[in-house]
């Protein structure tokens, strides 16, 4: 292959001879080690253009959550006519609808889902789409509900499973966008093209021809793609030819693919230090100055900041306000020992600068302790300044993962273009806890759940009694769950399938796929494990023998104190329950991978769980993923993260996710200082092995301020489990939840 | 007596110190003081028979799992409480051994404490003081403190002496510590030592309820707490062109 539009880059590797977008990013990239004084402020164009979104974001707020939405036309790739938000301000230009901020309704996920969120926003969808979705067309959440058996439905509906995705689209798959502004869409659709005849074979087997079909869907996926561009005047047939082209193509390829798809989370990749080749390359052609370049990623990331689901209330409730986890890798080490951080790393976070603080995209920074100090210096500036980045351990990814994995959602990494995981929401440990001791009834409604199981019967709890019990209990929660995820995915793919997303990866027979299973209540059941082990913990059962409440005597050791009494039971923990999901066949021979990640539903988990053996009182909330349980860390802020960092990410790829919330003062006196002990902080964090930190820096009393008075915090950003929320879209109990649970402030 | 069997009367830990001392640092409030400051944040440490009993092989092993924090931000160990000088013995078996383990060592004192061949040793093996001057007025500190400031001053004076590294910490308590001729006095009186950097913490009540949960009165109840014009204030006064 060879294509004008590559002159001036480096041609010899073999990205010219295949898809390979990671070899032409080796080949042309350049590595930046100095600080940030070459940064530059927004342009009057990009101001403007944000302060026009600003109008439209507290419209929106006015209006309920929702401004608009589009009842009739089911969302699709090439669905709508363009839509700008002011042509003559955007450099960057594509929206989801023909309007902005106007929702898309895509009922293939399901149909019932569309018309409970169109309700509850006072809208209505049209009568001929929903004759169409009730009549003719069959949905994902029609077919999962058809092959659920008693026992899911069961563990379903009492919360011992949660969050599955049988109503809402599964999400966490990420399109290489990129490929779309290196080769042009052409190039692709050919490459597909030749898959298919690969698959043109003796045996007609059903995997062959299921392979077949979802190339077509593939290839049809593309040529909307093309056609969607044209609609704004782009021919995207052909590859980017600069900078400004670049950006544009690959936003193109990420807008076709949330106009495709609602999925729980939409991410984006890596695409700031591929970009950063373009911008590069035009500024030394002297066609690009560095305002501009920065206005261009201003811009793109006002376009991010865009995009917008029709989802449900209690969704929202649950993953709090509106989340799409347009997650951005950036930074992180190459396998030749040289940075992938570039100029353009720096300036992607300088939007948060720029155009203020916000949740989304959701900027992630692989870190490395070999990363370039201006780099390392640069992040903690910006987290203290708007608490608006996660980190991520590179140097523990990259050796299973290479040096091209993105983020999905929080903390999920996979290869770009060439790994995808179906998302597996999570299992409740601390219910089957309790489960276990009431023999499989509930603690909150006495009913039977789970087959009957020997239920405790004893008046004190004996730790090897409950161990052997809880392994028992373990064994069936995960056989249900992969049942589950099996029937979930098997319908997604059959009726929701995402054929864009799927089209910007590598052929099948290349791709890895993993079953993303999940913990949740993680604290919770190791706090218990510990005090049964520990204290004397006794059973308060009510009149029909059902088990409602502990009593604990004695003290017993707690984890996020790094303690190595309790915090090796939550090692072995992990270690067992993904053993039991690995003795399961998993749809389409997908490899089993464990995440203790929450998100923010560990306010609703808790509130569904009974009171537990550890003295949490029944509704309370759970730690988020991996955080000790609240006030239980006594021994300060690290502690609590060598605790965490205890956790074997060999036996959690899906990621460890820690929340971590501190006051500016407790991080030293005055700005240099405070950057300082944060590098520190995180660089020892992860020279012990741990996965993922969120950082929040500031004062408690600026929350209670915000939670009060919304309107003067319009753009205020938090870190929750693995992504940013706009803290005033928070329920009231979320916010006293954050409040309260996690700052570390020391008297 | 081997160094790693000697023991320390503790109170608490704090493993993410990014205030006291250079670097993150792991803190160890020793228990027992022998002042009786008014304004204490850490009442429950006064008490010089209770506490929790360590092995200086206890709390290396405890300190071995922050090295990496220490390492990279250039942090190390500080000893606070209570009033750590009380234990010279244990401090002198401690720092040794962290010595050895290539941890830098810091100690929180308000220095009011003989000059004793024992405290000299622990200074010797110091290698920062964060030094609390509780007030250059004498009446003052025995107002606050029940003790002369005399034994403070002349600790000050040992230390700067035997080029140790000084932070000179000053509470500065709306009324009582903040008059313009002790802070004026107070700058005469570092001006002539080799001083590091110089803090001034506002007074704050976070630590009433300590006081109240141990059935005390807390006699600055009706005192403010100081602000950031107070500190910026003490600042110009006693920094000025000191720095």
């Amino acid at each position: 292959m060879d294509f004008k539009q590559w002159d001036g880059f480096n041609k010899s590797g073999k990205w010219t001879k295949e898809v390979d977008v990671r070899n032409f990013i080796q080949k042309n990239y350049t590595p930046y080690e100095k600080d940030s004084s070459f940064l530059v402020g927004p342009t009057e164009k990009t101001t403007k253009l944000w302060n026009k979104v600003l109008e439209l974001y507290e419209k929106e707020r006015e209006n309920g959550g929702v401004l608009d939405v589009d009842v009739k036309t089911p969302s699709a790739v090439n669905a709508y006519a363009p839509g700008y938000i002011n042509k003559d301000l955007e450099t960057i230009v594509g929206l989801q609808t023909d309007a902005p901020l106007k929702r898309a309704i895509m009922p293939n996920g399901g149909i019932r889902i569309v018309e409970k969120s169109c309700e509850s926003y006072g809208f209505k969808v049209d009568p001929e789409t929903e004759y169409i979705y009730h009549t003719l067309r069959k949905t994902h959440n029609d077919g999962v509900f058809e092959v659920y058996t008693p026992d899911i439905r069961a563990a379903r509906s009492s919360h011992l499973l949660t969050g599955l995705p049988d109503g809402y689209g599964r999400g966490r798959i990420i399109g290489d966008y990129r490929r779309v502004a290196l080769y042009g869409v052409d190039v692709l659709i050919a490459e597909k093209k030749n898959d298919l005849e690969t698959l043109d074979v003796n045996e007609f087997t059903e995997e062959v021809i299921r392979k077949r079909e979802e190339i077509g869907d593939q290839i049809k996926a593309l040529n909307d793609l093309k056609a969607m561009a044209e609609k704004y005047g782009f021919d995207i047939s052909v590859p980017a030819t600069n900078a400004q082209e670049a950006i544009q193509w690959t936003y193109f390829a990420y807008l076709g693919a949330v106009k495709d798809q609602n999925g729980g989370a939409m991410s984006l990749g890596r695409t700031s230090t591929f970009l950063d080749i373009y911008i590069e390359r035009d500024l030394k052609a002297g066609i690009l100055t560095e305002e501009i370049a920065q206005e261009l990623i201003d811009q793109f990331v006002i376009k991010l900041r865009m995009v917008r689901f029709l989802r449900a209330p209690e969704y929202n409730a649950l993953f709090s306000g509106d989340p799409v986890w347009v997650t951005e890798s950036i930074g992180g080490m190459g396998l030749d020992g040289r940075t992938l951080v570039t100029k353009n790393s720096f300036r992607m976070l300088h939007t948060l600068e720029n155009i203020g603080p916000a949740p989304e995209p959701n900027l992630t920074v692989l870190w490395s302790t070999r990363l370039p100090q201006g780099f390392k210096d640069y992040c903690a500036q910006i987290s203290i300044k708007t608490s608006a980045i996660q980190y991520e351990n590179d140097d523990l990814m990259r050796v299973t993962l290479g040096d091209d994995y993105g983020i999905a959602c929080c903390v999920s990494a996979m290869r770009i273009g060439k790994q995808m995981q179906f998302f597996g929401a999570r299992a409740n440990l601390a219910k089957a806890l309790l489960y276990t001791i009431n023999g499989g009834r509930d603690e909150i409604s006495g009913k039977q759940i789970t087959p009957k199981f020997a239920p405790i019967t004893s008046e004190y709890l004996d730790y090897d009694e409950v161990m052997e019990k809880y392994d028992n209990m373990m064994e069936y929660v995960a056989r249900i769950y992969i049942k589950a995820l099996n029937a979930i995915h098997y319908m997604h793919d059959k009726y929701s399938y995402e054929a864009l997303e799927m089209a910007l990866h590598d052929r099948d027979e290349n791709i890895l796929r993993t079953m993303a299973c999940g913990i949740a209540g993680f604290s919770v059941v190791v706090d218990s494990l510990s005090a049964i082990k520990y204290a004397k913990v006794k059973v308060i059962r009510d009149e029909t023998g059902l088990a409602v409440d502990y009593e604990i005597e004695g003290d017993f050791p707690k984890y996020g104190n790094d303690d190595d009494r309790v915090d090796q039971i939550g090692v072995e923990l992990v270690k067992k329950f993904l053993q039991k999901l690995q003795k399961h066949y998993c749809y389409r021979n997908s490899k089993q991978t464990l995440s203790i990640l929450t998100i923010t539903s560990n306010v609703v988990y808790g509130k569904n769980t009974g009171n537990t053996p550890d003295g949490r009182r029944a509704g309370t909330p759970f730690a988020p993923g991996a955080n000790p349980l609240h006030g239980r860390d006594v021994n300060g802020a690290l502690a609590s993260l060598n605790s965490v960092a205890k956790l074997p990410y060999e036996f959690c790829e899906d990621g460890i996710s820690n929340t971590f919330s501190i006051t500016p003062s407790t991080l030293g006196a005055d700005k240099k200082t405070r950057e300082k002990t944060l590098v520190g902080m995180l660089d020892g964090y992860f020279a012990k092995d741990a996965h993922h930190i969120n950082v929040n820096v500031f004062d408690r009393d600026l929350l209670i301020d915000a939670m009060n008075h919304p309107e003067k915090y319009p753009q205020l950003t938090i870190r929750v489990s693995g992504y940013a929320v706009n803290f005033i879209k928070l329920t009231r109990e979320q916010q006293e939840d954050v409040i309260s649970r996690t700052i570390q402030e020391k008297i | 007596m081997n160094n790693l069997d000697v023991t320390g009367r503790i109170h608490s830990f704090e493993s993410f110190g990014a205030v006291d001392g250079p670097g993150i640092r792991f803190i160890i409030f020793t228990q027992g003081c022998n002042l009786k400051c008014k304004y204490c944040q850490n009442r429950d440490t006064w008490d010089v028979s209770t506490g929790e009993t360590y092995t200086v092989k206890q709390l290396l092993d405890k300190i071995e799992n922050y090295k990496e924090y220490m390492q990279v931000s250039g942090g190390g160990v500080t000893v606070s409480g209570g009033e750590p000088l009380l234990q010279p013995d244990f401090l002198i078996a401690l720092f040794t051994e962290l010595h050895k383990a290539g941890i830098s060592t810091c100690i929180d004192t308000a220095g009011i404490i003989p000059l004793t061949d024992r405290i000299k040793q622990v200074i010797e093996l110091t290698d920062i003081f964060l030094l609390d001057i509780k007030s250059i007025n004498d009446n003052t500190c025995t107002w606050l403190t029940g003790f002369s400031n005399k034994l403070e001053l002349e600790f000050a004076k040992y230390l700067s002496d035997n080029n140790k590294r000084i932070w000179i910490r000053h509470v500065l308590v709306p009324g009582i510590t903040d008059k313009d001729e002790d802070l004026l006095n107070l700058r005469d009186f570092i001006s002539n030592l080799q001083i590091e950097k110089v803090e001034f913490l506002p007074y704050h009540t976070l630590g009433k309820f300590k006081w109240e949960k141990l059935g005390l009165k807390y006699e600055l109840d009706n005192i403010r707490p100081a602000n950031t014009r107070d500190v910026a204030h003490a600042k110009k006064m006693v920094i000025g062109d000191i720095s």
